[in-house]
């Protein structure tokens, strides 16, 4: 299994992609092959704990983090998250008459493909469409007020279980396979691939980071970092990983990053939503 | 290039020295190794302790090898090098950056780096 993964990073490495052909692998077989990888690789951490990063893997960073959480610094977010999202717009309409099943406890089901309108529908961009919608002006995509409201949906939809296909169909396919590009391709003046870092070399040691398995890398965003001392969405850290291996971040919510955190969630079949969540 | 690396005048005495005497030769040899330390352990240079764990440096990373005993391990130093200058020809899959061959490390601060390995 790890020869598997490995032969498919040094595949897209070297630049031997090629379109899904009757040979290449299903967006299934890879989910099995993905979480497989790291079940073998982490024999004694509980299928379950994968939504907790770098905290499933470690039983010192755990207890540690474990203590943090009584009084969590996201708290005052998922309150402010609440009252924006109870405050009806200008014209009397809220997020809960676009977002599905009234916006509670919906977390999970994003990223998906949207089959009508033929692209990948993230929650903060269905958040700022609703805005849109209703004459609202848009929210910044990386930190504030968005990520508020995310907090607060995640909050609620916590214990849900990510459950995202690839439907059958040739667009969708294609921004899984962009999506999976991203993140086995080397980039940057460092050469380092997403999968080098949270694949091959997770449960490694870079400095003194501990490297997280991509298994539930982002059940639990947005996420509130000590380092920057407020929330952020996954495509704010996702930034914050591509210019570490100096490579130049992608925009929020650009095609790169949302069909990322696309094949990443399709990847995270089972584990549950727990954001929001505190990290280093 | 040449002209930038005799940056200081402490250098350009030590490469003379080199030329003139055998005891200040050592003297010379001592100093390159020092930079080569410097720049292999310099967060913005070589980072080399993110992935290794060298004798001396704080906080070592682990997703590479020990660098110890390299002598013995690469009898022939251009093979070090080389593995320092693009660590991808051996194996197109590691995560070791290639120094050279993306411009991280200049010509000459890879030779000073290979120099300070090899005593390890
Ligand atoms: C040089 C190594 C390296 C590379 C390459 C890298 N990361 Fe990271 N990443 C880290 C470290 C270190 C952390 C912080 C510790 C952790 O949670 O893994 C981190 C954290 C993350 C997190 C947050 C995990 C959490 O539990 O909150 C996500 C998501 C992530 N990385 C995704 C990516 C993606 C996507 C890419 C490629 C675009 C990438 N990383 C490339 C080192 C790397
Ligand atoms: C991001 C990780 C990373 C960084 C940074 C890194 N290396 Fe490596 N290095 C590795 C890995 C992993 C290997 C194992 C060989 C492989 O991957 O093919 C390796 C192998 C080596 C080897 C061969 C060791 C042996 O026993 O065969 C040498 C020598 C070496 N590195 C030197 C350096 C030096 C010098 C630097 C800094 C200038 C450096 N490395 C920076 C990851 C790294």
């Amino acid at each position: 299994m790890r020869k598997l993964i490995f032969a498919v990073t040094t595949a897209l490495a070297v630049g031997l992609i090629t379109p899904v052909t009757a040979t290449a692998t299903t967006p299934q077989d890879d989910v099995k092959a993905f979480q497989q990888y790291f079940y073998d690789k982490f024999p004694n951490v509980k299928k379950g704990d994968f939504k907790d990063g770098v905290y499933a893997i470690n039983e010192d960073f755990r207890a540690q983090w474990l203590n943090s959480e009584e009084f969590p610094p996201y708290e005052e977010s998922i309150t402010k998250g609440e009252k924006m999202f109870n405050t009806p717009f200008a014209n009397g309409k809220t997020y809960a008459d676009c977002l599905p099943n009234g916006g509670k406890a919906i977390r999970q089901m994003y990223p998906y493909f949207d089959t009508a309108a033929g692209e990948i529908k993230t929650l903060e961009g269905e958040i700022n469409a609703c805005r849109k919608a209703n004459n609202e002006d848009p929210l910044k995509y990386k930190k504030g007020p968005i990520t508020d409201l995310t907090a607060y949906i995640a909050y609620n939809s916590r214990g849900k279980v990510f459950n995202v296909g690839v439907p059958n169909d040739e667009r969708a396919l294609a921004a899984y396979e962009q999506g999976k590009k991203q993140f086995y391709m080397k980039r940057g003046q460092l050469n380092l691939a997403c999968a080098d870092c949270h694949v091959t070399n997770a449960g490694g040691y870079a400095r003194s980071d501990l490297l997280s398995p991509a298994l539930g890398n982002l059940s639990h965003f947005p996420v509130y970092r000590l380092k920057w001392q407020e929330l952020g969405t996954a495509h704010r850290r996702f930034g914050g990983c591509n210019e570490n291996i100096r490579a130049k971040a992608f925009p929020p919510q650009s095609d790169e990053y949302k069909s990322l955190e696309y094949f990443l969630t399709v990847m995270s079949k089972g584990i549950e939503a727990n954001g929001p969540a505190t990290r280093k | 290039m040449k002209i930038r690396l005799l940056s200081s005048a402490a250098s350009v005495v030590a490469l003379l020295s080199v030329i003139t005497s055998p005891v200040a030769f050592s003297a010379a040899h001592g100093d390159m190794i020092a930079e080569g330390k410097r720049i292999a352990f310099d967060r913005k240079l070589g980072n080399c302790l993110t992935c290794h764990v060298i004798a001396g440096g704080q906080a070592a990373g682990n997703l590479g090898p020990p660098l110890i005993a390299m002598k013995a391990r690469f009898p022939d130093k251009n093979v070090l090098r080389s593995q320092i200058w693009d660590s991808t020809v051996k194996n197109p899959a590691t995560p070791m950056p290639p120094f050279g061959r993306h411009n991280i490390l200049t010509e000459k601060q890879i030779d000073l780096v290979t120099e300070y390995i090899l005593t390890l």
